[in-house]
């Protein structure tokens, strides 16, 4: 590091930071570190910051009093990356409800009927009015695109001044005030002139950091640490462009592990790659929990066939506002954790035109399954990958020229920093799912400090009182119940039938507030 | 939407007795019943009270029916379609001798009511009642509670 580095500049934690649970303004001067107000901070500035955001503007806080702290630079950044690299193109449709709609609180206009609003013909018009009609017994049911929603986003993050409120850098940690609030410390970028380090001080904070990190399965894992060939080992959530170009330079077999949306769309571009490039890959699909046939019993059964559990959305809908989401709510403990296992593992919606594509792949006998436990992956000749698989009595040996991990496992959230550090210094506990304990209004349960409150929305809430808060509309429900909590301690109006009807016309007139 | 049953009943009682209230007073006047006014107001209301009253057991049977989707939820096709066997209903029992309830009902004034009222409040519900009450999708159809 140079003399003019980062090491050079005013203001580091020290040791006394560190270690101390709760700060005061005298210990943060001792270490040189800048103190700056704000009555809210939002961590994270992805999607779950946005939406809590919007919501607050929409309740009328003034810019001045928000501040999002991101590396991020723009709300939809990891969204964007995160779809593109599990083959979402620009044009695709997303797995979501059409008025599940993160750039609308109120989910009027839904994406449909934007869709026919914006039509040039009449069929352009009625056909996706006819769909969301008629879904989703007799069509399927209508999904915005994905360029749809962020061009939406980035209309609306314009609409309430949103990137005025941005402060870029990464958060290192939030710490309570002996005086009540909070502490959020900044690591501003290695190019900046300011501190190194800035405090944050704020009554209220709002966590929302997104997914702790990916995770491959552990036989994955194992493989990617030793062998020499380990890019051919990838997670569908990492950049694996490099598995589809040499696949068309050299045929090869491709193992797909998971059941869930992304292995259909991997399947799907590897179908579509065959197809348009006229290639000869292989796909071998291991399914660990095969889905024969609808499963469950009779008032909870889902539809299932082919190995994969069909659903249309991430979770059954109701669980975002009808009675599952009653049902969460009076649950704790061990009966939260039966109840998040009745709404079922990895699921896929049922659209018609995968089942054609696989039906065809079956048929021509280039797509097999195999019902079963990996145990482990080992290096074989010509850059093969061997698997040993368990299934039933026997264990099958399987080749593959590349394994593309579809599970979509994630990290603990003590492997994230800031989550690591509330666990550690603030209080904060595991829920029954070992995510963060949040209240139902998605405060962080043990943190308050004083009149401060700190509260969490996203992922790492994941097996609290709502299920599905990694969603659109999870991450509205979570802003709602956390703008009503504000409004409750005065920090903002409360979203009364006037002001939301205002608010809305406002939106509709796309007016800048 | 995903119906809670409470959600149900408040909005089949709170949202047609007030939407379908005003919608109700406002067409009455211009509707082709053939009646006195007095008599077009009595037609008229009593067909709002009963779509309301008998919908309360309407709703439990198709609250019923909901369990049997994985998704706990009503589409938007089965919320329209409910019209038609309801409005058969209150127009048997109003146009039949076996309603104790004496009122006068002509057909076309009871069918351009009851569908204008259906179509009314399918579509505020479908959508722009979000506007209004933000809360109530989160909450099963809910106004209270």
């Amino acid at each position: 590091m140079s003399p003019a580095g980062p090491a050079a500049r005013a203001g580091d934690l020290t040791q006394a930071l560190i270690d101390r649970d709760v700060w005061s303004e005298e210990l943060l001067g001792q270490a040189d570190i800048p103190i700056v107000d704000s009555p809210l901070v939002s961590v994270g500035g992805g999607l779950g910051s946005f939406t809590l955001i919007d919501h607050l503007r929409i309740c009328g806080v003034p810019t001045g009093s928000l501040r999002v702290l991101t590396p991020l630079t723009t709300p939809w950044e990891s969204f964007a990356y995160l779809t593109r690299v599990s083959q979402v193109a620009a044009r695709d449709r997303l797995r979501s409800d059409s008025s599940s709609c993160p750039d609308n609180i109120w989910g009027f206009p839904s994406y449909a009927l934007r869709e026919a609003i914006a039509a040039d013909s009449v069929r352009g018009f009625l056909a996706p009015l006819w769909k969301v009609m008629t879904e989703p017994v007799f069509s399927e049911h209508v999904t915005p695109r994905l360029s749809q929603v962020i061009d939406a986003l980035a209309r609306e993050h314009f609409r309430i001044r949103y990137p005025e409120m941005v402060v870029g850098g990464q958060v290192r940690m939030i710490r309570r005030r002996a005086d009540g609030g909070y502490f959020t410390i900044l690591t501003t970028a290695e190019t900046s002139t300011a501190a190194r380090r800035i405090a944050f001080r704020s009554g209220y904070v709002h966590l929302a950091v997104g997914y702790a990190g990916l995770k491959f399965l552990p036989d994955l894992q194992i493989y990617r640490e030793t062998a020499r060939n380990a890019s051919r080992v990838v997670n569908a959530y990492e950049p694996h462009e490099h598995v589809y170009d040499q696949l068309r330079r050299r045929p090869g077999t491709v193992m797909v592990r998971g059941s869930g949306i992304v292995a259909s769309r991997v399947l799907q571009r590897l179908i579509d790659e065959r197809n348009n490039h006229g290639l000869q890959t292989r796909v071998v699909h291991i399914f660990g929990d095969y889905v024969a046939h609808s499963h469950g019993p009779r008032f909870m059964r889902r539809h299932g066939g082919d190995g994969f559990g069909y659903q249309a959305f991430d979770e059954p809908k109701a669980v975002w506002g009808g009675q599952l989401r009653d049902r969460a709510r009076e649950t704790e403990g061990r009966e939260r954790v039966e109840f998040y296992d009745s709404l079922g593992a990895s699921s896929t919606p049922y659209r018609k035109q995968w089942q054609a594509k696989l039906g065809t792949a079956r048929q021509e006998g280039w797509y097999s399954t195999v019902v079963g436990r990996v145990e482990a992956l080992d290096p074989g000749a010509d850059d093969l990958i061997s698997a040993r698989v368990q299934t039933g009595d026997s264990v099958l040996l399987a080749e593959a020229s590349f394994v593309i991990d579809c599970t979509g496992l994630e990290s603990d959230i003590g492997e994230q920093r800031i989550l690591a550090d509330l666990l550690q210094h603030s209080g904060a506990r595991r829920n029954p799912l070992g995510r963060l304990d949040v209240e139902p209004s998605f405060e962080v349960r043990e943190t308050r400090s004083g009149k401060g409150r700190l509260y969490a929305s996203g992922a790492a809430t994941h097996g609290g009182y709502v299920p599905g808060v990694d969603t659109f509309l999870g991450l509205q429900i979570a802003a709602l119940e956390i703008a009503d909590d504000l409004a409750e301690q005065g920090f903002c109006r409360k979203l009364g039938p006037l002001r939301s009807i205002q608010q809305w016309l406002r939106w509709a007139t796309n007016t800048v507030i | 939407m995903t119906y809670s049953l409470a959600g149900r009943l408040q909005t089949r009682i709170l949202i047609f007795g007030v939407l379908g209230g005003a919608w109700t007073a406002v067409i009455t006047p211009i509707l082709p019943t053939r009646l006195p006014l007095g008599a077009s107001f009595r037609m008229t209301f009593s067909v709002l009270l009963l779509t309301i009253v008998l919908g309360v057991f309407w709703e439990l049977g198709y609250h019923l029916l909901q369990q049997f989707r994985w998704d706990k939820d009503w589409p938007t096709m089965f919320s329209l379609l409910a019209g038609v066997p309801e409005g058969l209903l209150v127009w048997l029992l109003l146009e039949t001798d076996s309603w104790f309830w004496d009122v006068p009902v002509t057909p076309r004034g009871f069918w351009l009511l009851f569908i204008s009222l259906w179509l009314v409040v399918w579509i505020v519900l479908s959508g722009p009642i979000r506007v209004l009450l933000v809360r109530r999708r989160w909450r099963g159809g809910r106004l209270f509670g």
